[in-house]
């Protein structure tokens, strides 16, 4: 996957090489998008399809090229980037975006978003659409993001995932560790290698009966 | 005679029976008013705890999934505090949610300026879109309640203990006359109505009635002031003074008028004591209100620095 998407990268940065920042998220998307969530360009609207929201909106190059290789908009779109006339902005907006849950940006929006995403799935007996939330390790500093870790875990939403790219990032970090915030929670955790396609799928598919569950991925170093 | 804040309570809770669209999000506060509700519907009825990021936040994704939720806490709390909520999760995702706040500009003046909110609707007026309540009575607060949650847009009630003694007929839409005269035109926003039309008794002008301040009902205004001459209007708002101030001069752009606009002031009182204090502090008791109009319409008004 990774030469085609390096393309794609490429057509929005005019750039071959990219910074970690740019696609520390690039091989969690690309496995959510090609082997776990159950959404197409076809289902973008329907009431049951998986949603994920990307709450993590800075450097969205990754989730652009993998929008555009699964089909929810012409990759001709991505030359565009950030330019006046495209859709494609260097903070994605869901009014904009084809396939975009959410608009985002501005950090700490995305999970409780998920949360009320997951109540209303619930509330209307949609029990078995999935709800995926990305964000940095660095988004963890919102307390927006513990509000919403603090809630999700007792209140039993297990329809609600988490994916925290772990590219070190945050200036003071989690004592005792990320997925120590979320245990504390009550969530189910797996920690994981973020470029390891094979242990990010099974960790996105680990069952996790009662409870909301959230995958670490790990990766290099932002300033390393 | 039961509070605007128990009529929503009991109207929200029907309504919960009646459309299966419909969802309360809490922050604690109001939590027993809903008790039998979420018995009845517990997926329906969220309680989020102290949290009001997450309370904005978990609405308008359940706005993202085609519920229409109604928000609700103090003013405060539900304006202030998670404004950027507010502002992005519901504005710019392009949702719509009902938010119902209880608290007014100092209904508990004892609990002092933490949970005083007279700012909140100047606030929602740096943000487009959003259609404003201000219900005079529990009775305009049920009418204006159930307009709201049968849409899909971005609307805000603001409940209040003060109120009038008699309900005001209430369509969700522009502005009432209910005084006509030719000195000059009074906008009475909400609870303000009874005290306007006491200190107005006897004047010469024209009393309009605002239950929906937003849209701003400019062309009620207009047809209000169309005389020949000049346009004298005052602005008697129960939260920031000034609030509609800008609103009242782009519908007179084209004419020669004069605004004054009272509401609470900006000052800080600290104050603790009983709301009708605070109303007699900020001047927008009958008497105080006599002398403001009268002064104004007279030319003798002399600005406030």
């Amino acid at each position: 996957m990774n030469t085609d998407l390096n393309r794609l990268m490429a057509l929005m940065t005019g750039d071959e090489k990219h910074g970690p920042a740019a696609t520390s998220t690039l091989d969690a998307l690309w496995v959510l998008y090609d082997r776990v969530l159950r959404v197409t360009p076809q289902t973008v609207s329907a009431p049951g399809r998986d949603r994920f929201l990307l709450s993590k909106g800075h450097g969205p190059m990754a989730y652009y090229a993998v929008l555009a290789a699964k089909g929810y908009f012409p990759e001709e779109l991505l030359a565009g980037f950030g330019s006046y006339d495209s859709p494609l902005g260097h903070h994605p907006d869901r009014l904009r975006v084809p396939g975009a849950e959410i608009g985002s940006g501005s950090l700490g929006h995305g999970l409780p978003l998920g949360v009320g995403t997951v109540l209303g799935l619930r509330a209307q007996q949609l029990t078995e659409p999935r709800v995926w939330v990305l964000i940095g390790d660095a988004e963890l500093d919102e307390g927006s993001v513990h509000e919403a870790i603090a809630y999700a875990g007792p209140a039993g939403l297990d329809q609600l995932h988490t994916l925290v790219i772990d590219n070190a990032s945050a200036s003071y970090g989690s004592p005792g560790g990320i997925a120590a915030r979320f245990e504390a929670g009550g969530w189910s955790v797996r920690t994981v290698d973020g470029r390891d396609h094979e242990q990010l799928y099974a960790a996105f598919t680990a069952p996790h009966p009662g409870r909301p569950h959230a995958v670490v991925a790990r990766v290099e170093p932002k300033n390393a | 005679m039961d509070n605007m804040r128990e009529r929503f309570a009991a109207t929200t809770s029907r309504l919960l029976d009646e459309d299966p669209r419909l969802a309360v999000v809490l922050a604690e506060i109001t939590r027993d008013g809903f008790a039998d509700a979420a018995r009845a519907h517990p997926d329906r009825v969220v309680n989020v705890g102290i949290r009001e990021q997450l309370l904005i936040g978990a609405g308008a994704g359940m706005a993202l999934t085609g519920m229409r939720p109604v928000v609700h806490t103090f003013a405060s709390f539900l304006v202030e505090r998670p404004f950027e909520q507010v502002k992005l999760d519901l504005g710019h995702q392009g949702l719509g949610a009902v938010l119902v706040s209880a608290g007014g500009s100092y209904d508990w003046p004892a609990g002092g300026f933490t949970h005083m909110s007279p700012g909140d609707v100047a606030l929602l007026d740096t943000l487009d879109g959003w259609t404003v309540h201000v219900p005079g009575h529990p009775d305009e607060a049920e009418a204006l309640l159930r307009h709201a949650v049968r849409g899909d847009d971005r609307v805000y009630v603001r409940l209040s203990l003060q109120a009038n003694q008699r309900p005001q007929p209430v369509t969700g839409g522009g502005f009432r006359t209910v005084r006509e005269g030719h000195g000059g035109v009074v906008i009475a926003v909400g609870p303000m109505l009874d005290a306007v039309l006491a200190a107005t008794e006897g004047m010469d002008v024209t009393v309009l009635y605002a239950t929906t301040v937003r849209p701003f009902d400019g062309a009620a205004l207009r047809r209000a002031t169309d005389a020949p001459g000049r346009a004298d209007v005052v602005l008697v708002e129960p939260y920031l003074a000034g609030t509609s101030t800008a609103a009242t001069n782009d519908a007179l752009a084209d004419r020669p008028h004069r605004v004054l606009g009272l509401g609470v002031g900006r000052q800080e009182l600290r104050r603790y004591g009983q709301i009708e204090e605070h109303v007699a502090a900020h001047g927008l008791d009958a008497a105080s209100l006599h002398r403001s109009i009268g002064g104004f319409l007279a030319g003798s008004l002399t600005p406030q620095g």
